[in-house]
Formats: C-alpha cells, sequence, structure tokens
C-alpha cells in the first residue's frame, strides 16, 4: 500500500468518518444531533411531530451531502456510510425511528446497488415496526446509457435539489404520498453529467481511482471516482461545457421557453472561479436555446473528495417548484431566511 | 462424513483470514470496475463476524450462520453488505436448528443461501457478478455423491465461474457502469464468492 503517496489532512484512515462526524457536531450543534451507534445525523428538534420526515443517506466523501443538509426545511436525518460505501439498514432503520412524527418518512435513494439494497433492507424493517416508509430513487445522470441490462443511471446532482424541495413540502405539512410524488417529479425533470479533471483517493485504499495523463479529462464520471465513459484531451471551459449541456438538453429534453434551476457543482477540488466560468458558459449555452435559468446553485454540493471537476444539473421548473425551493431552510450547508 | 459446528465457526474464521490476506488484491480488482472499497468492507465485516460468532453459543448451525449475516448487514455496508448478508441468513435458516449438516444439508443451505443473493440483487448468471461464482458451485454440488469430492468440485466450479467473468460486461452493480470497459477485468464479488466456496472446501473435504 502506497501510503506515502496519499496526503491527506487525517488523523487515521479508519476514523475519517467518525472525527469528521465528530467536528460536524460541535461546529453545529444547534441545528443537528449525531447518533454513533449506528452512526446517522438528526436535525436537533427531531422528531417534528405530524411532518413527514425525510431521511438520505450514502457513503461518506460527498461533503456536505447529506450529513450538511440536516436541518429545517431539509431532511430530518442522514446516514453516513463508509468512504464511498453505502451505509447499512441497521443506521437507516434506526434514523426512521428517530424522525417518524406520526405521518410517515420518506427514503430519498440514490440509485446505487449497494444503497437501494440496503435502503429496501432497511424499509422492510421499518415497515416490520409499523412506520409508514416511502421510498424514491433519484437517477438523474445521462452519462449512463439507461438500459434494462444495467444498473440504470446513477443518482447524482439532483439528489441535493429533490432533498431541498421536498424538504420545504414536507415542512408545509404535505402528506406522505405527496411529497414522495413530489420527488418523483423533481427526479424526472432533473437531469445531470459531471466530468472530471484529476481522480480522488479514498483514505482506506490511498490509491488514486484511477490514472489520468495531464493532457486529459475524464467525461460522464459519477461521484465515486469510478472512471467515466470518454477519456478525452483536455479542451476548455466552453467546450466542456457545450459537451455535458449539449446531452442533459437533448436528454429529457429541455426546450425554447423552459424555465429551469441551473446547479453547477464542483466535484471537490475545483476551486469557485472555475465554477463560475462553467456557469458563465452555461448561460451562454441556455440563452442561445431560449432556455431561461429562473435560480440557480453554484458550489461544491455533491462532492467526491479531493477530485478536480464539476457536475451540471438542469430542473425543470414550474411556479409550484420555486416556491418550494425560495422557501427558508436553516441547515449548515444551505441557509436562506 | 458430515459438517459438525465446529467445523462451521472454523470455517468462517478460516473465511476472515482468507479475505484478510486477500484484502488487498480485492480492493484493486474493484478499483478497475467498481469503487475500491469490497476488500475493505468484507474485511471488516468478516471481523466483526468473526468477534459475533465467538459471543454466540451452541451448536444449531442455522443460528451460526444468522449470526454471521447479521454481522455482514450491518457492518459491509455497499451492496456486499446486503448480499452477503442474505446469503448467509437464508443459509441459516435452511439449516436451522442442525448441529451437522451432511451432504444433502449443506447443499440446500447454500442453494437457498444462492436463491436469495439472486432475488435479492435481481442478477442472472454472467452478469459479472458473485453469482457467477455461486451458481455452478451450487450446481456442482447438487450432482455429486460424496461430501468432499463434491466441496472440491464446487470450488473448482466457483474458480471456473470467477475466471469467466473476465471476458464479460457488467450489467449488474457500479460497474454496469463502465460498458464494455469493465470486459476484460475479473469480478472482484466473484472472487470473494470462490475463496468462500474454496475455505469450505479446504475446511470440511
Amino acid at each position: 500500500m502506497s501510503v506515502k503517496t496519499m496526503k491527506k489532512l487525517i488523523n487515521a484512515p479508519d476514523a475519517v468518518v467518525r472525527e469528521a462526524l465528530e467536528g460536524m457536531e460541535a461546529a453545529h450543534g444547534d441545528l443537528i444531533k449525531v447518533n454513533y451507534d449506528p452512526a446517522y445525523i438528526v436535525r436537533a428538534d427531531a422528531p417534528v411531530q405530524g411532518k413527514v420526515g425525510i431521511i438520505s443517506g450514502g457513503g461518506s466523501g460527498h461533503e456536505p451531502m447529506h450529513g450538511g443538509f440536516v436541518g429545517r426545511g431539509m431532511l430530518d436525518a442522514a446516514c453516513p456510510g463508509e468512504v464511498f460505501t453505502s451505509p447499512t439498514p441497521d443506521q437507516m432503520l434506526e434514523a426512521t425511528k428517530a424522525v417518524d412524527g406520526g405521518a410517515g418518512v420518506l427514503h430519498i435513494v440514490k440509485n446505487y446497488t449497494g444503497d437501494v439494497l440496503n435502503f429496501e433492507m432497511a424499509a422492510d424493517l421499518a415497515k416490520g415496526e409499523g412506520i409508514e416508509v416511502e421510498a424514491v430513487v433519484t437517477n438523474d445522470d445521462v452519462a449512463v446509457e439507461d438500459s434494462l441490462y444495467t444498473a440504470g443511471r446513477r443518482g447524482v446532482g439532483i439528489t441535493v435539489i429533490a432533498e431541498k424541495i421536498c424538504g420545504a413540502a414536507a415542512e408545509e405539512g404535505q402528506s406522505l404520498a405527496q411529497v414522495a410524488e413530489l420527488c418523483r417529479k423533481v427526479n424526472g425533470q432533473g437531469r445531470s453529467m459531471g466530468m472530471a479533471l484529476t481522480p480522488c483517493t479514498t483514505p482506506g485504499s490511498g490509491e488514486p481511482s484511477f490514472t489520468l495523463a495531464d493532457d486529459e479529462m475524464e467525461i460522464g464520471i459519477g461521484i465515486h471516482g469510478e472512471p467515466g465513459r470518454h477519456r478525452e484531451p483536455l479542451a476548455p471551459a466552453s467546450a466542456i461545457v457545450e459537451r455535458l449541456a449539449t446531452a442533459i438538453v437533448e436528454d429529457l429534453p429541455y426546450e425554447s421557453g423552459d424555465r429551469v434551476l441551473a446547479f453547477v457543482n464542483g466535484m471537490g477540488g475545483t476551486p469557485l472561479i472555475e465554477l463560475y466560468i462553467v456557469y458563465r458558459e452555461l448561460k451562454n449555452f441556455l440563452d442561445q436555446r431560449g432556455i431561461t435559468i429562473e435560480r440557480n446553485l453554484i458550489g461544491n454540493y455533491i462532492t467526491s473528495l479531493e477530485m478536480a471537476g464539476c457536475s451540471i444539473t438542469l430542473l425543470k421548473l414550474d411556479d409550484d417548484l420555486v416556491r418550494l425551493w425560495d422557501a427558508p431552510v436553516d441547515t449548515p450547508a444551505l441557509h436562506r431566511a | 462424513m458430515s459438517i459438525a459446528a465446529a467445523d462451521v465457526r472454523a470455517w468462517i474464521g478460516d473465511f476472515a483470514s482468507t479475505i484478510a490476506e486477500h484484502r488487498q488484491e480485492l480492493v484493486r480488482l474493484d478499483t478497475a470496475i467498481g469503487d475500491g472499497d469490497h476488500g475493505t468492507n468484507m474485511d471488516r465485516g468478516m471481523k466483526a463476524a468473526v468477534e459475533k460468532l465467538e459471543a454466540t453459543d451452541g451448536d444449531d448451525i442455522g443460528a451460526l450462520l444468522k449470526t454471521v449475516g447479521m454481522a455482514l448487514v450491518s457492518k459491509v455496508g455497499g451492496a456486499a453488505g446486503p448480499l452477503y448478508g442474505t446469503l448467509f441468513l437464508q443459509m441459516g435458516t435452511a439449516s436451522a436448528g442442525k448441529p451437522e449438516l451432511d451432504l444433502a444439508g449443506w447443499t440446500a443451505a447454500l442453494d437457498a443461501g444462492v436463491q436469495g443473493v439472486k432475488a435479492r440483487g435481481k442478477a442472472e448468471l454472467e452478469d459479472k457478478t458473485m453469482l457467477d461464482a455461486l451458481l455452478p458451485a451450487v450446481d456442482a454440488l447438487k450432482a455429486g455423491s460424496d461430501l468432499g469430492d463434491a466441496l472440491r468440485a464446487s470450488a473448482d466450479a466457483a474458480r471456473a465461474g470467477m475466471e469467466a467473468t473476465i471476458p464479460l460486461e457488467a450489467r449488474k452493480g457500479r460497474a454496469s457502469y463502465l460498458g464494455p470497459r469493465s470486459i476484460g477485468h475479473q469480478d472482484p464479488g466473484a472472487t470473494s464468492a470462490q475463496l468462500l466456496l474454496q475455505t469450505a472446501a479446504d475446511r470440511f473435504g
């Protein structure tokens, strides 16, 4: 194991997830509480009586997703797994019980085999304990060709948007069936695609997840350091954005007259100055097609450790979605009064 | 000849130490077509399973296997947690109350476990998953008449199935996202499954 090549601000590879949770709890104790065995982050005032509870979860290494989105107006709880590894059913069951205010619990699950299987087992266990559970699986990544013969499209950027919008709906008092339907609608009207300039290194393996030459980039990456579908010579931001945005826009499709939320996400190692260049190019691209950006989100929200690169997510908006997006939210990573 | 509860305990210990020995190899295989966590996760899960087993008394093979399954479900994560967890939980259900297993008993237990994996993962033969090692192993057991010979034949069948994943294009799990780029790599799940059946043959055969 080439530990000498792994440069990280950590104490020990095995302690990364736990120590990060401890830091988060120390920093944001007014908003969240952390349970350590099994591990989940829950909003400080959970369970909120009469409100639909919303939980999500997934491997660690995507911070601030999901723990940074726990709080009023977004998630009630988040279950962190090991780095890039799905959390386990016992975590999800205990989190579900902790947030159940009598109105049922929505599980927002990104479409990865491990996440889906573990959340399925957890939902079975929770139903066995008399808690009403609905699960919605997000699968917005157009880089994956959808097919009956694969695991299907991955859940990426739209998950963040769905958590915000569904959190607002739950806060308004919408029912479990309504919030679940809303989540399906957001997922159905959202599309994403990402790219990487560098790989990332999980603390457990100590090795980069793939190798790229200095003049290469990887198009169509996921969020777990897995290689993408195409390796290409490095190109200017305008060409990269055109490549990603074209695939997104043609897939749904998004058409002239559409109103969208545009989410430019950094993969963890790309500075905001570059993300604003990406946003500039995206705005030009959509303007030319008569697609109006009505709301935006720019920053590192669904990351792959220290990977450099970005993803673009579009969500087709209507008045209802705009209102829910604008509703107050108070979490460690997203805040709007 | 038969498999006693003490043999099952020893087998789980063997599998745990074999996984620890092959941890880096499994990480390397998974890094090529997945997310590189299979060796780390299985090692953590099997260490937990051995601890739980040491704290479990009795010679009910079903109860021992269920203990292993629950430990894996709660400690492995990823896809391997629910899949290996289901394998052991279903093997445990099929061997509930039994202090020893003959060839028919072992075959029935493994068959139940593998059918559970198939149902949980919604995968088939040649999807480039652990089933490519497990399904041929069950077939080999069913064709056997002597416990030792059948166990060795099942381990050989698992090895052949594991090696046969190399030219396959993945249709399940994270490797399926790579499409044709998954071709040419041995599946890490089939590799750990082959180790499971090899340790069973070495211990019980």
